[in-house]
């Protein structure tokens, strides 16, 4: 065998691993988003600035997609709530950890430690989830996507409610605060750096950083890295899901994913097992909320609308659900190209020429009718690149479920069994039954 | 009859369907309620009779927008996300038309702000006198081309979109539809702008004196029962009488059987999206003519309501469509007696939810498209 050939088999085993795949992906992502900083003429602070968002990104949708595959890659359970599970988490961890109150006038918490609230959020959203799935679970699918929605619009309705808005609870001053939402009073990176010792390695990092990006450099190197926090929890939550995808609780699942009732017929409890599967990922949502929103400094319920559901839904159907590996290329995907990207580029496209958009459509088109010009109309559209996106989005999603409703990466649903169901490659021997070998060898069988 | 006799009854009844029967037992305690509420004289029947007709008129397009989305839920077996975002575009594309006709084609204003529906604030619906009675040939043009536009656009979107993909799971194309829906949402607003505008005129109305205030019964009150209405008897005999409505029932029956009795079940689709998109697109026009504002977000809003009406009936019932339409009108605007108006909805979608678990195929399940 020639090193060459030696070299590439090495590669290509190595290009099998998982881990080695979502890294690349992300590589060839920081890279174009590099050279794209480099074309706008970004100084280093914002090409770091820039990078902490799309990393930021990048783990909470990793984290959300990775939370849904659990419900509709492993499950079948088609929730279309997921933001409603995400709001009762940042909201439940916001009334249990913020502060006392000290006037009447404002609203409080109940100033509980950071991590208690973060737990109250994920046994919040387990607990709703528990009270969706008792009457829902029995559904059919579609039906099962009408309720969850429907969920999650009753969740925003109660946020923007003036009745929640504030209560007491003894002599505090507790609530949701109702349509002007609430202030989230923390800083739960500096609280977990300084509780793990890490806030050594920030110091170091700030003053590394000083020098290079010049003062105040410890916002951007805090963005930074709040961002691979997050991706430390998306390597967490990977491994979580992957052990309960491989136990044999994931493999009833996978089971009742496929033929529910056979994996009835075969005496297990179908119904106790997608209520657990059901709770776990509302919990996991939940968590993805609160590690959302808890550092944005406020919430309002609005910010909960349906949408934000079916983003995480077109990042698992990218990255193909089934797939834990998947759901976390998926997120990355999305984040990167659908839900920065296009504004990244209107950014790249206002550095370098003026923009002088039209304030509405009909001064967009009457140029091009009345004279040619075009430029207005590109005015508008990088103006509006927001809704824009929104658009393209749409079609990416019509585009995959037409031409690759598997994702990304190909088949990569895990079968309901222990062992793998596929055929051996040909050669080599009788089949496991002692059948007649498999001669054929087929790649397309 | 003896009291114990009609206690067994109940228990049987009881015993049968408890979730019904708890549910009925629920709505007979709030009509008790409401009479009482109304003799004492706490809530007064002005205000009721506002409540009550502003959620008939809300009923009225929810069932008339539930009869498209039920004949494609039942006939092509899936939940279509982008209708009420085919009501939305039925609604801009007549006022479009409403405001050029109102406007004199640009003789009172200019063409491109009449055409977008006086995006930005360019040019108001009141100003050109958009009603019934102020300019009817401008809402008369409104609805057509409003039923007209959505047809062509549920049979474009149905061609491009949906065709191909016509053998595969129903929820494969549920996902479909949200991508649907979301082009046509964010299409509208990158076009017609995100502003909510007014977009009618005053209208002459009919004032009912009753204790306490009196109910004003608008133009636009009237024109949406009357259309609606109307549309739901045409659809009624067109299924009923013809052989399409014969075609779509065996369809949504069974569509192997149907093919091989020679139902051309292509054709019979391609119906099925003219008849739905048809109604759908007056349901939204009428609508925004009635409220009198329009917005992009104004379909979506309206889609799980229409959703909570279709299932409620029961889906591929059109008779379930108008009366769960009805009844979640009514809920909708009549919850806020009880509980804090904030709930309207919600109360509207707990009422779907409960039907889903006490009575899954709906109040008129088993029917199938007629």
């Amino acid at each position: 065998m020639s090193a060459a050939t030696d070299w590439r088999d090495r590669a290509r085993r190595l290009w099998d691993r998982d881990p080695v795949k979502v890294l690349a992906l992300l590589a060839v992502i920081y890279a174009v988003y590099i050279a794209l900083g480099l074309a706008i003429g970004f100084e280093i602070r914002g090409q770091i600035n820039s990078i902490a968002t799309l990393t930021f990104y990048i783990g909470v949708f990793g984290i959300l997609a990775l939370a849904l595959n659990l419900h509709w890659g492993y499950t079948g359970l088609f929730n279309i709530g997921i933001v409603g599970f995400m709001a009762i988490g940042i909201y439940t961890m916001a009334v249990v950890s913020k502060p006392v109150a000290e006037t009447a006038s404002q609203i409080g918490g109940l100033g509980a430690p950071l991590w208690v609230g973060m737990i109250a959020g994920m046994v919040a959203a387990a607990v709703l989830g528990l009270l969706v799935a008792l009457p829902a679970l029995r559904l059919r699918a579609d039906y099962l996507a009408i309720v969850t929605i429907a969920f999650s619009e009753i969740v925003r309705f109660t946020l923007l409610s003036r009745t929640f808005q504030e209560f007491q609870v003894g002599d505090r001053t507790i609530g949701l605060g109702g349509g002007s939402g609430l202030i989230l009073p923390f800083n739960p990176l500096q609280s977990f750096l300084d509780v793990t010792r890490l806030n050594v390695l920030q110091d170091a990092l700030v003053a590394l950083a000083t020098p290079v990006i010049g003062g105040n450099a410890d916002a951007v190197v805090n963005s930074m890295l709040y961002g691979v926090l997050l991706l430390v929890v998306v390597a967490i939550y990977y491994v979580v899901l992957t052990r309960i995808g491989r136990s044999p609780f994931g493999r009833v699942l996978k089971a009742i994913r496929e033929d529910e009732d056979a994996t009835k017929a075969l005496g297990k409890d179908t119904n106790v097992v997608k209520t657990k599967a059901f709770m776990v990922g509302c919990a996991l949502m939940g968590l993805g909320g609160v590690l959302w929103y808890m550092q944005s400094g406020a919430i309002t319920p609005n910010t909960f609308r349906p949408r934000l559901t079916f983003f995480i839904w077109i990042a698992l159907i990218i990255g193909g659900a089934g797939s834990n590996t998947g759901s976390v290329m998926g997120g990355a995907v999305f984040a990167a190209a659908l839900f920065q990207g296009p504004r990244y580029l209107q950014n790249l496209v206002e550095s370098a020429i003026e923009v002088d958009a039209p304030s509405n459509f009909s001064g967009a088109v009457a140029p091009i009718v009345d004279s040619l010009t075009l430029n207005p109309f590109l005015f508008y559209v990088i103006d509006n690149v927001r809704q824009l996106q929104l658009v393209f989005m749409g079609l990416v999603l019509i585009w995959l479920m037409h031409n690759r409703p598997e994702g990304m990466l190909g088949h990569r649903k895990e079968e309901a069994a222990s062992v793998s169901l596929t055929r051996p490659p040909a050669g080599q021997g009788t089949a496991a039954d002692g059948g007649r070998p498999d001669t054929g060898g087929d790649a397309n069988e | 009859m003896g009291v114990s006799e009609s206690y067994e009854r109940g228990r049987n009844l009881f015993q049968s369907n408890p979730v019904g029967f708890v549910l009925g037992l629920a709505v007979l305690i709030l009509m008790l309620d409401l009479v009482r509420q109304l003799v004492t004289g706490e809530l007064d029947v002005a205000r009721f009779g506002l409540v009550l007709k502003a959620g008939i008129m809300r009923g009225m397009v929810i069932g008339l927008a539930g009869i498209g989305l039920s004949l494609t839920y039942s006939i092509l077996n899936f939940a279509n996300f982008a209708h009420g975002d085919y009501l939305t575009s039925g609604a801009f594309a007549g006022m479009a038309v409403s405001y050029l006709v109102a406007g004199k084609f640009g003789s009172e204003a200019n063409i491109g702000a009449l055409l977008l529906v006086g995006t930005g604030g360019s040019v108001f619906g009141g100003a050109l006198g958009v009603g019934v009675v102020t300019a009817p040939a401008a809402v008369l043009a409104g609805v057509v081309v409003a039923g007209v536009a959505t047809i062509g656009l549920t049979l474009l979107v149905d061609r491009y979109v949906f065709r191909p993909i016509r053998d595969r799971s129903g929820i494969a194309l549920l996902i479909t539809s949200i991508g649907v829906a979301f082009v046509l949402r964010y299409l509208i607003l990158f076009v017609f702008g995100g502003s909510k505008r007014g977009v009618t005129a005053e209208q002459p109305s009919l004032s009912v004196g009753v204790p306490g205030g009196a109910i004003e019964i608008g133009t636009h009150d009237v024109a949406l029962f009357v259309v609606a209405a109307a549309l739901m008897a045409g659809i009624h005999l067109l299924l009923q009488n013809t052989k399409l409505g014969k075609a779509m029932r065996a369809m949504a029956d069974n569509e192997d059987l149907a093919r091989v009795t020679g139902i051309p079940t292509e054709r019979v689709v391609k119906y099925t999206w003219i008849l739905g998109g048809g109604l759908t697109g007056v349901a939204g026009y009428m609508f925004v003519l009635w409220k009198g504002t329009l917005g992009f977000f104004d379909g979506w809003l309206l889609l799980l309501l229409v959703f909570a009406a279709v299932i409620l009936g029961g889906i591929g019932s059109i008779y379930g469509a108008i009366t769960g339409g009805l009844v979640i009108g009514i809920t909708f605007s009549m919850a806020p007696i009880w509980i804090p108006s904030a709930f309207g909805r919600a109360a509207a979608f707990v009422v779907m939810i409960v039907i889903l678990i006490a009575k899954p195929e709906g109040i008129f399940g088993g029917t199938s498209t007629a």
